[in-house]
C-alpha cells in the first residue's frame, strides 16, 4: 500500500475493483460453459487460440507427411490410406489434383491457421495483460467474439477438405484466373467458395484481436509501465497487430473482387481467356492487380508470423542467458524498422510477373534493407548468450533453434531478394526451403518456446523437461535435413508444386535426395507427438510449477500460481524498472523483478538510478 | 501531495507514473476507422492500377451524387449537435436531432441508390462491360454496406436516448457514434473527389 499514497481516491477505486474481481471468482465460479467455452477471459481465449492451433498444425503435418511420400516415393503403393482418402486414391496412386489441394491446403493452415491464429491469439492474448499489468483485455467481449470468427471459419475450412470436388487447389496465394474459375481445377468450384468464406471470418477474427491488442498495449499499463519498461514480447506483439490492422483488410478487398469475379461474372482479374475454344465473356481484368493486392497482404503476413515468434525468443533468451537482453532499444528499434519494411517490399514475389525492370531494381533495394533490421536483431540474440550463465530449459532450446533457422533462412533471403536471380529461383524448391526455414520452422519454434515457457503460467504445472529434450533435438536435426537439402533441388531447376520429380529426366537423380527428405520430414512430424503427449499429459499429470520457475523478472510471475479471471488478487503491482535486471552487479540475487523499486535495491543501483531515488526523495521531502 | 507516511519508508521514495492512455473503446474505435480506411485505400489504388493498364471506358458520374453529399454533410451536421446536446444534457433535442440524422441517412441511401438507376440508365452496368463501371459500384455500394451499419448504430443509441441512457455524464456511445459518423462523411467525400478526379 506504500505508492498508494499520491492519490488515495485512485487507489481506494483501483483496489475495489480488484476486490470485485477477487470476489466474483471465488464466490461464484461461472458454469462450464462461461468458464471453459464462451469466456471472456484473455487466459482462456489464449489456451482456446492454443489447443486450436495445435489441432490445426497436426492437420497441416498430416498433409505434408501425405504429399513427401508421393515426392520422396513415387512408386509406393498409397492404398493403405484409402480409409482416409477415399477416392482421392486411384488405384494405389494419390490423384494429382488431390495433391494441389493438399499443397495449398497446407500452406492455407499453417500460415494463417496455426501460425497466424495459433501464434499471435495464443501469445498476444495470454502475454499482453499479464505482462502490462492489467485485469484483461480492452474488450473481453471482443476477443471472446475474436475466437468464435477464427473457430467459424475453422469449421468451414475443415468441412472444405471433405467436399467431393476436394478444398481449393491454386496454391495458399490462390492467384486468379485459377481461383477464379471453377473450371480450372475441381478444387476451384465449391472448395474455393469455402476458402474464400473461411478467410473473410478469419480476417475478421484476426482484426478483432489485433484491435483488442494495440488499444491494450497503449491505454491498459499499469502504473509506471512506461513503454521502454515494456518486455520485448510486448513490443513484438504491439507491432505485429499494428501490421494485421493494416494488411489484412486489403486481403478482404482482393477477396470481395475475387467473389465478384467468381459468382456475379464481373472482370476484374479476367481478362480475355478461352476454354476449350470458347471464349469467356470476361474482359480486361488484370491478374496482376490480384497480385499487387494480395502481396500487400501476403508480405506483411510473414511478418505477422515471425515478430512474435522473434519477440518471446527475446525474453526466453534474456531470461536462460541470465542477462539483460543486448540492445533493447536496438530491438525496439529493428521490430519498427521491419514493420514499416514489410509494407514497401511486397512487389519482391512478383519480379517475374513482367514488371518495370526499373519498379524491380527499387523493390529488390527495398528488400534487401530488411537484412539490416534482422542482422541486429540475430547479433543482438548471440550477444545475448555471449557470456551468460545460460540455462538450457527446453524453451531455450527451441529459442537458440529459432536463431538458427533465422540465420541461415535469412541468408537465403539475401539471395532470393535479387531480382535477377530470382528468374532463376522464383517458384523453385529454393524459395520453400527459404520460407520454410525462416518463416515457418522460425516461427514455429518460437511458437513451442512459448508454450514451454509460459505453460506452467497457463496451467499451473511444469512439461516434462526430458521429453522437451528429445522433442527439441529430433525437430532440431529433422528440420535441417528436411530443409537444407531443397536448397540444391531449387538450384538445379525443379519447380514447386509439381506432383512428379520422376517425370522429367533432368532431376531423377534426385530421387536418393527427396527420399532422404520425406523420411526426415516423416520422422520430424512424428516427434511433434512426443509434445502432443507432453502437453496434454502434463495438463493434468505435470510436476506442479512453483510461483517463478524461471526466476524471469516480468509481471506475470508476480501472480498466483493460477491465476483467476483479473490475474492478480487485490491491486495490480506497480512497475518501476525495465524488465532485464538479471545478473547485477552488486544484487542479492541474479534477477530483480520489475516490482521492486529502486530504493530497495540500494546496493545495485547505477549511477542514474541513484540519482533517482534521491531526487524522488526530495521531492518527497518538499510535498 | 499527500502527508501520509507509510511505514515503509524505503518504498515510499518510488513513484510510479500513471501511464498515458485514453478510453480504450475509443481508441478500438479509431483503429477500427483505420482498418476501414485501408480496404477503401487498397480498392482505390487498385483502380488507379488497373485504369492505368488501359482497356478503360470513360462514363459521366451521376450529377445526384453533389445532392447526395450535401444530404450527407447535413447529416454530420445533425449528428453533431446531437451530440452537443447530449453533452448539455437536452435530451429533448437529442432525440430530435438523432431521429433527424437517421433519417438524412436513409435519404442518402435512397439517391445513392437512385444514382446506381442512373448509371444502368447509360448502360454501365455492375457486370457485362468495362470494369470502370464495376468499381464504381463496389466502391459506393461497400459505403453504402458502413452506412447501413453507422445508421442501425444511431438507432441504438436513439432508443438509449429513450431510455435515459444518454446524458453528459454517459456520453461515450454517442460520441463514438458522431465520430463513426462523420468518419463515413469525410470517407464518401473521399471518394467523390477522387472519382471526379480518376474517373
Amino acid at each position: 500500500m506504500a505508492n498508494l499514497d499520491h492519490n488515495p481516491a485512485i487507489a481506494v477505486d483501483t483496489h475495489a475493483h480488484g476486490h470485485d474481481h477477487h470476489d466474483d471468482h471465488d464466490h461464484e465460479e461461472g458454469t462450464f460453459l462461461t468458464k471453459y467455452i464462451f469466456s471472456e477471459d484473455h487466459k482462456v481465449i489464449a489456451k482456446q487460440f492454443l489447443i486450436s492451433g495445435i489441432f490445426w498444425a497436426i492437420i497441416g503435418g498430416t498433409l505434408s507427411t501425405i504429399f513427401r511420400i508421393q515426392l520422396g516415393f513415387p512408386n509406393t503403393d498409397m492404398s493403405f490410406l484409402k480409409p482416409i482418402l477415399g477416392g482421392w486414391i486411384e488405384g494405389g496412386k494419390l490423384n494429382p489434383e488431390f495433391y494441389l489441394a493438399m499443397v495449398t491446403m497446407h500452406g492455407t493452415i499453417m500460415v494463417f491457421f496455426v501460425l497466424t491464429a495459433g501464434l499471435s491469439g495464443t501469445f498476444s492474448n495470454f502475454l499482453i495483460p499479464l505482462q502490462i499489468g492489467a485485469r484483461d483485455m480492452a474488450s473481453g467481449f471482443l476477443n471472446m467474439l475474436s475466437y468464435w470468427f477464427f473457430f467459424a471459419s475453422s469449421v468451414i475450412m475443415l468441412c472444405s477438405l471433405f467436399i467431393e470436388t476436394g478444398p481449393a487447389s491454386g496454391g495458399w496465394v490462390i492467384y486468379p484466373p485459377l481461383s477464379a474459375l471453377p473450371q480450372a481445377a475441381p478444387g476451384s468450384g465449391t472448395g474455393m467458395t469455402m476458402w474464400l468464406f473461411a478467410m473473410a471470418l478469419f480476417i475478421v477474427s484476426s482484426l478483432l484481436g489485433s484491435i483488442n491488442y494495440v488499444s491494450t498495449v497503449i491505454n491498459m499499463r499499469t502504473k509506471g509501465m512506461t513503454f521502454t519498461r515494456l518486455p520485448l514480447t510486448i513490443w513484438a506483439f504491439f507491432f505485429t497487430a499494428i501490421i494485421g490492422i493494416l494488411s489484412f483488410p486489403v486481403l478482404l478487398s482482393a477477396a470481395l473482387l475475387l467473389m465478384f469475379d467468381r459468382s456475379m461474372g464481373t472482370s476484374f482479374y479476367l481478362s480475355e481467356i478461352y476454354i476449350n475454344g470458347e471464349a469467356l465473356p470476361n474482359v480486361g481484368g488484370s491478374a496482376i492487380l490480384f497480385q499487387h493486392l494480395f502481396w500487400f497482404l501476403g508480405h506483411p503476413e510473414v511478418y505477422i508470423v515471425l515478430l512474435p515468434a522473434l519477440g518471446i525468443t527475446s525474453e526466453i533468451i534474456a531470461v536462460n542467458s541470465r542477462k539483460p537482453i543486448f540492445g533493447y532499444k536496438a530491438m525496439i528499434g529493428s521490430i519498427m524498422a521491419i514493420t514499416l519494411l514489410s509494407f514497401i517490399v511486397w512487389a519482391h514475389h512478383m519480379f517475374v510477373t513482367g514488371m518495370n525492370p526499373f519498379l524491380g531494381s527499387i523493390f529488390m533495394f527495398l528488400t534487401l534493407i530488411i537484412a539490416i533490421p534482422s542482422a541486429v536483431k540475430a547479433f543482438n540474440y548471440i550477444t545475448t548468450l555471449w557470456r551468460g550463465n545460460i540455462v538450457f530449459t527446453p524453451g531455450m532450446l527451441f529459442s537458440i533453434g529459432l536463431v538458427s533457422f533465422f540465420i541461415s533462412g535469412g541468408l537465403t533471403g539475401v539471395v532470393l531478394g535479387n531480382s535477377a536471380i530470382d528468374i532463376q529461383l522464383h517458384d523453385t524448391y529454393f524459395v520453400v526451403a527459404h520460407f520454410h526455414l525462416v518463416m515457418g520452422s522460425a516461427s514455429f519454434f518460437g511458437m513451442v518456446a512459448g508454450v514451454y515457457h509460459w505453460f506452467p503460467k497457463m496451467f499451473g504445472r511444469m512439461l516434462n523437461e526430458k521429453l522437451g529434450y528429445i522433442h527439441f533435438w529430433m525437430t532440431f536435426i529433422g528440420v535441417y535435413c528436411v530443409f537444407f537439402p531443397l536448397h540444391y533441388t531449387g538450384i538445379a531447376g525443379f519447380p514447386r508444386r509439381y506432383y512428379s520429380f520422376t517425370s522429367y529426366d533432368a532431376f531423377k537423380t534426385f530421387g536418393d535426395l527427396n527420399a532422404f527428405v520425406s523420411t526426415a520430414a516423416i520422422v520430424t512430424f512424428v516427434a511433434q507427438f512426443l509434445f502432443v503427449f507432453n502437453f496434454f499429459y502434463s495438463i493434468f499429470r505435470g510436476r506442479r510449477a512453483p510461483m517463478n520457475p524461471w526466476r524471469a523478472n516480468t509481471l506475470e510471475w508476480t501472480t498466483p500460481i493460477n491465476p483467476g479471471h483479473g490475474n492478480w488478487v487485490g491491486e495490480i503491482p506497480h512497475v518501476y524498472r525495465w524488465p532485464y535486471d538479471y545478473s547485477k552487479p552488486g544484487a542479492e540475487e541474479d534477477f530483480i523483478l520489475q516490482t521492486t523499486p529502486f530504493s530497495a535495491t540500494l546496493s545495485s543501483n547505477l549511477e542514474g538510478e541513484v540519482d533517482l531515488v534521491e531526487e524522488t526523495n526530495a521531492s518527497k521531502a518538499h510535498a | 501531495m499527500s502527508s501520509y507516511k507509510s511505514p515503509m519508508v524505503e518504498q515510499e521514495s518510488d513513484v510510479a507514473q500513471p501511464t498515458l492512455g485514453m478510453n480504450p473503446k475509443k481508441f478500438s474505435m479509431w483503429l477500427f476507422l483505420l482498418s476501414v480506411v485501408m480496404i477503401f485505400a487498397s480498392l482505390t489504388s487498385g483502380y488507379i492500377v488497373r485504369k492505368s493498364e488501359g482497356n478503360w471506358v470513360d462514363f459521366e458520374l451521376p450529377p445526384i451524387f453533389w445532392v447526395t453529399t450535401i444530404i450527407l454533410v447535413l447529416s454530420s451536421v445533425t449528428h453533431h449537435i446531437a451530440f452537443y446536446q447530449a453533452k448539455k444534457d437536452n435530451l429533448d433535442q437529442v432525440k430530435g436531432w438523432m431521429i433527424i440524422t437517421s433519417l438524412l441517412g436513409i435519404g442518402f441511401l435512397v439517391t445513392q441508390f437512385y444514382a446506381w438507376v442512373y448509371l444502368v440508365g447509360i448502360n454501365v452496368y455492375f457486370v457485362g462491360n468495362n470494369v470502370a463501371g464495376s468499381f464504381l459500384y463496389v466502391l459506393t455500394g461497400l459505403h453504402a454496406l458502413h452506412l447501413i451499419s453507422a445508421i442501425i448504430f444511431v438507432l441504438i443509441i436513439t432508443v438509449k436516448t429513450f431510455q435515459f441512457k444518454v446524458h453528459s455524464k454517459n456520453i461515450l456511445g454517442i460520441e463514438l457514434s458522431t465520430t463513426y459518423w462523420h468518419f463515413l462523411d469525410a470517407l464518401w467525400i473521399y471518394l467523390f473527389a477522387f472519382l471526379l478526379f480518376f474517373h
